[in-house]
Order: C-alpha cells, then structure tokens, then sequence
C-alpha cells in the first residue's frame, strides 16, 4: 500500500518498507519471517503513535491537505443511503467545487452540503481544487432554504483552501455570495451542524458554516486565512508558513480550547486516510449524536442560540 | 548632509533638512493628478480633487464629523479596546502593533460609531479607520458594529457604514473570521426589524469585511474609483497569472456587474442618502 508519507512521516514510510521487502523474501523463500514482520509492524505503529503525539501546527496542517484524504463525496458514500445531488444556482451554472443534495441518515432525510476537491488532476481541475465560485454559494443558498422549507436539518462539510480569487469570481461578485450566506443561514429555521473534514480555509469556508454544531475532525485545520497568505503578508515571506501556523492556533484542540469549536472527532492513527472507513463510523456516530441534541430543542429556542453564539465570538476589554 | 550642516546646531539644521518646495501644512498634492493644491481649499472640498475628483483617503472621525449633523451626537462602544488574547506574534508583537496604531491615529481600534442625524433623520453611523491597521476587522470592530446595530432596531433609525478595510485581522486568527458572521448575524436581525441598512464602500473594501457586513446592505453604495472586491488585485494576479483589466475592481466595474446600486460623489453624499432614506422611512424629503 502506498500511504504516500508525508516528511515528517519518513521514519515510518522507512520501517514500512523494510517490511515490505521482508513480505517479498518471505514469499519467495521458506524461512519464517514472520516473528520479525510483526516485530518490525509493532514498532511502525509505537513510532507513528509517538510522531503523532506531538504534531506541529504546520505538520497537521499537511495533514488536512493529504493528497489522500478522504473529501466530502468519500464521507457521503459511507454515512448517508439515498444519495441524489441536486445542481446548480439557477442564475448561472453548477459549480463542481460545492456539492449539494438530499440523503439519509439512518433513515432520516437530511440536506448535504460540502466542498469538493478532486483526487486527479481532470477532477482536480473540474473541481477548482476545491474553491468555489459565487455560483457554488448560490447554489448552496438555495438548497439550504429548501431544506429550511421542508425541515430538513443541514448538513455542511468543510474542505476548501479558500473561495477562488479569480477574475470571474470577482465579476460575479464573490464578496457578495460569501456575506449573503452569513446573512441567510444566521437565522435559517433547521438545525445546522457543520464539520471541517479538512482544510477551513477563511471565508470560503465560513460561507456554508454558521451553525448549530461545529466539529470538526482531529487533523483538520480552520483559519482565517492560509498559514502561506498570513507568513507572506505578515512575515514578507511564504517560508515562514510554520510559524504563521503555529501563531494562528488553526488546529482543532486549540480552537476547542478557545471556546470556538464544539467537538473534536478524532481520526484513526496516523490519520483519516490510514482508514477511511473507520474515520466515515466516527463522522456518522458524532452527526447522530449531534442532531438528537439539536431536534430536542425549539426551533425558535435554537436560532436564538445561534444568534448568542454568533454575538460571544471576540475577546475584548470594557 | 554635506559639511556645511554638520557644523551648525541641531536645532537650525532641523530647519534647514526639512525644507521642502511647499511649505508643510499649507499645500498638498492629489495624490492622482498630481495637482498642487491649497489644504483649506481640499479640505473645504471634502478630500475631493477639485481638478480631477479624486476622492482622498479620510479618517473614520474625520468622516463622521462630516456627515453627521453636529447636533446630538453619542459615540458607541467607544469604552471597547482590543486584547490579544492568543499572544500573536509576527515580526512585532499583536500588542505592540495595537500600540503603534493608537498612537497614530488616537483611536483605540478601527472603528468608530456614533448615532446622531442626518439632515434631522435619527441614525446610527459607522465609519472604518484605514489607518489603524488597515481597517482590519477584529473583535472590537465586530462588537462595536453589532452594538451599532443595536442602537439602530432600539431607535428604529436607519443604519450606515462607510467601510474601508482590507480585511480580517489575521493577528486575531479565527476569531476576527467569525467577526464576518457576527456582524452579518447582526445585520439579518436588523433586518427583521425593517431597519433600512445602507453600506457606503470607501476606498479600499476588500477581503472580510467586503465579503460581510459591506455587501449587505438594502442600497450598497460606493464612492467613486474605490477598490473593491473579496480577493486582492495581486493574489488574482498571481493565480490566474495575467494582468487585470483597467478598471477591474474599482467603484465604476462594481457597478457595471450589477454588485451596487450606486456611486455617489462625496459631496453629493449627505444630501443623496438622506433623501434615499427619507423614501424608505416614509418621511418628506429633507
């Protein structure tokens, strides 16, 4: 298997392929190996359990931008039943970076919205890497005040380094698409529980996540802008991106810490794509148990939380 | 320096080294045309080029002062100052920039709201300092809004802001993002309560703050050739890798891409927002 290490990781990514080699000799010869291949398998995971235990905030931000790591699409095929995308903003066109749709949740009917980022380079193009246009927050609009029409909670799943800053974007008013969504979901009558699966890039992602609920995966990152933008503005220089990360606090203890996240769903070890499938259980368990929490409370009841919640963020003296 | 003003005491040769073609504080020069232009006379023209209408940058107070009637003003939230609550540091101290930024501007953040009238029309209105910060929107700026806002749906009066901002402010991380959904939060709310909400975008409004509480107005207006879009001229640069249109992002391509209703020239701008809100509160025109 090919779990395309990270640097940080190369101490692992070194042991696992002695194993690797190991396995070949031992299928051609009949000496037992075996003892040692699991003496070899014991200490890779003793040492990603001790790399793992003391990530940088740069190092999970690699993480949150694994080439393999599970985006929205992988989730909805593991959680939801009954999947049907539903496209396109109705003024414009369908922008592939969001993905909306109806699904179920252990039966229950749900509304879906999240960014999706390509995992070759056609989808990757076709997806914009994962940044949306206006026309994509338009479209994530109108399917949420449906799903306000016909009581569906909402769902939103975070994965963008940012909304595009393309030409296009700026002429169909990207400014605009961002802010209107703040507006609307502010005091949207659903339930609305939002996770960042990965990267919680700045107000692109911002834009499908005022919610209920905000959780957000072990090694996923939310910030206001990239660790790169804030070291080249602040720092004159891209390279200073660790520090620029480490300063900002963009990981997810650190912003539970801070009173600005709700949950931390943690990932298997060395990371969700080590095993989607067991980071997919943890996702569906932690929304069930979300929004039994939520439908208990009237709704009237939920958007004034919301709205307290929203009016608590800031630290300032009087 | 040469020789010369080596040898005479400081106090003379200050003089002398500060010596410019224009006597300071009496003249200036537009900074567009290029015009040199008598300060009284600029100033008496609102910041506005009499020779090319180039609208100068002016300051938060400085915007108030001018656009508000001078009776019965109250300042808001003025009791509010910063805190660096996650210790930020970049090449400076998050601390010591705040410091610098006050000193400069005597403001203790990047914006300043006042409730007062407008031509005799009960309002409440908000003007960004560019200069603290580049009007960058953190926790206080998000707070003072809100409780603008606050004012606002308890007189009933209509709410204004003149932005000028190049966005978050990055040295209070995640919690100057969530300024964007509070103040939008505040602004639905306002709206519920059919307060008129108009947002005057100055130049520059970009980033958060236009991706927030600027694009949100009932009338969205800007001055004319402001700066105003959600990603900054260069990063587009640098991602699409071309250069940008003449006039992309400024007031006039705003307008022409159906994004705001209007541009109004700042001196046309008290006469022109009254009687727009004088149409939305049903009152005879001022």
């Amino acid at each position: 298997m090919n779990l395309n290490f990270l640097d940080f990781e190369q101490p692992i990514a070194e042991l696992e392929a002695k194993i690797e080699e190991l396995r070949y000799v031992g299928s051609d010869n009949e000496i037992n190996i075996s003892e040692e291949i699991q003496r070899l398998q014991t200490k890779s995971r003793e040492l990603t359990e001790s790399i793992f235990a003391n990530l940088k905030s740069a190092q999970i931000a690699q993480l949150a931008r694994h080439p393999q790591r599970p985006y929205f699409l992988d989730y909805v095929a593991r959680i939801f039943t009954d999947f049907e995308e539903l496209h396109g903003d109705r003024a414009f066109a369908d922008d592939a970076a969001i993905v909306g749709g109806m699904a179920r949740l252990e039966g229950r009917p749900v509304m879906l919205i999240g960014q999706q980022k390509g995992r070759d380079t056609k989808e990757k193009v076709r997806r914009n890497f994962g940044m949306p246009r206006p026309e994509g927050y338009r479209k994530a609009k109108r399917l949420m005040e449906m799903a306000e029409k016909f009581k569906l909670p909402i769902l939103t799943f975070i994965d963008t380094p940012g909304a595009y800053p393309g030409v296009d974007a700026e002429e169909r008013g990207q400014s605009e698409a961002i802010a209107r969504n703040l507006y609307v979901m502010a005091a949207l009558k659903t339930p609305i529980v939002s996770t960042v699966i990965g990267e919680g890039g700045s107000g692109g992602a911002l834009a499908i996540g005022v919610c209920d609920r905000l959780m957000m995966l072990e090694y996923s990152t939310y910030s206001v802008i990239s660790p790169e933008g804030c070291a080249s503005i602040l720092w004159k220089s891209a390279e200073k991106a660790p520090e620029a990360a480490e300063a900002m606090g963009l990981t997810a203890p650190r912003l539970k810490e801070l009173g600005l996240v709700d949950f931390i769903i943690n990932e298997p070890l060395g990371g969700a794509h080590r095993d989607p499938d067991a980071t997919a259980a943890a996702v569906k368990t932690a929304l069930i148990e979300s929004l039994e929490r939520l439908e208990t409370i009237p709704i009237d009841k939920l958007l004034d939380q919301r709205y307290e919640r929203l009016m608590k963020y800031g630290n300032y003296n009087e | 320096m040469n020789w010369f003003s080596k040898l005479l005491p400081s106090r003379i040769r200050t003089e002398t080294s500060t010596k410019k073609s224009i006597p300071e504080g009496l003249w200036d020069k537009c900074t567009a045309c290029g015009a040199v232009l008598y300060r009284a006379e600029i100033e008496r023209n609102l910041y506005v080029c009499p020779k090319c209408d180039h609208h100068m940058r002016v300051g938060a107070r400085w915007r108030l002062d001018h656009f508000l009637d001078p009776e019965g003003r109250i300042e808001i939230g003025e009791n509010l100052k910063p805190v660096d609550a996650l210790k930020f540091r970049d090449l400076k101290k998050y601390k010591d920039r705040l410091h610098q930024a006050q000193k400069a501007t005597g403001e203790n953040d990047a914006l300043v709201v006042m409730q007062g009238q407008l031509k005799q029309i009960p309002v409440v209105a908000a003007a960004f300092e560019f200069r603290f910060m580049g009007g960058s929107m953190g926790s206080v700026v998000g707070e003072r809004f809100v409780r603008g806002v606050d004012r606002a749906i308890e007189l009933r009066a209509p709410l204004i802001c003149f932005s000028a901002s190049g966005g978050a402010r990055m040295q209070e991380a995640l919690f100057s993002l969530m300024q964007m959904a509070k103040t939008s939060a505040a602004l639905a709310r306002l709206g519920r309560h059919g307060v008129p909400f108009i947002s005057v975008m100055t130049d520059p409004t970009m980033g958060g703050v236009s991706a927030s509480l600027a694009m949100l107005g009932d009338i969205n207006v800007a001055e004319p050739n402001a700066l105003i879009g959600f990603a900054g001229p260069r990063v587009i640069e640098q991602t699409v890798r071309e250069t940008l249109p003449e006039g992309f992002q400024r007031s006039e391509f705003l307008l022409e891409h159906g994004a705001i209703d209007l541009i109004i020239d700042r001196r046309e701008m008290r006469d022109r927002l009254a009687r727009l809100l004088a149409m939305m509160t049903h009152k005879p025109t001022p």
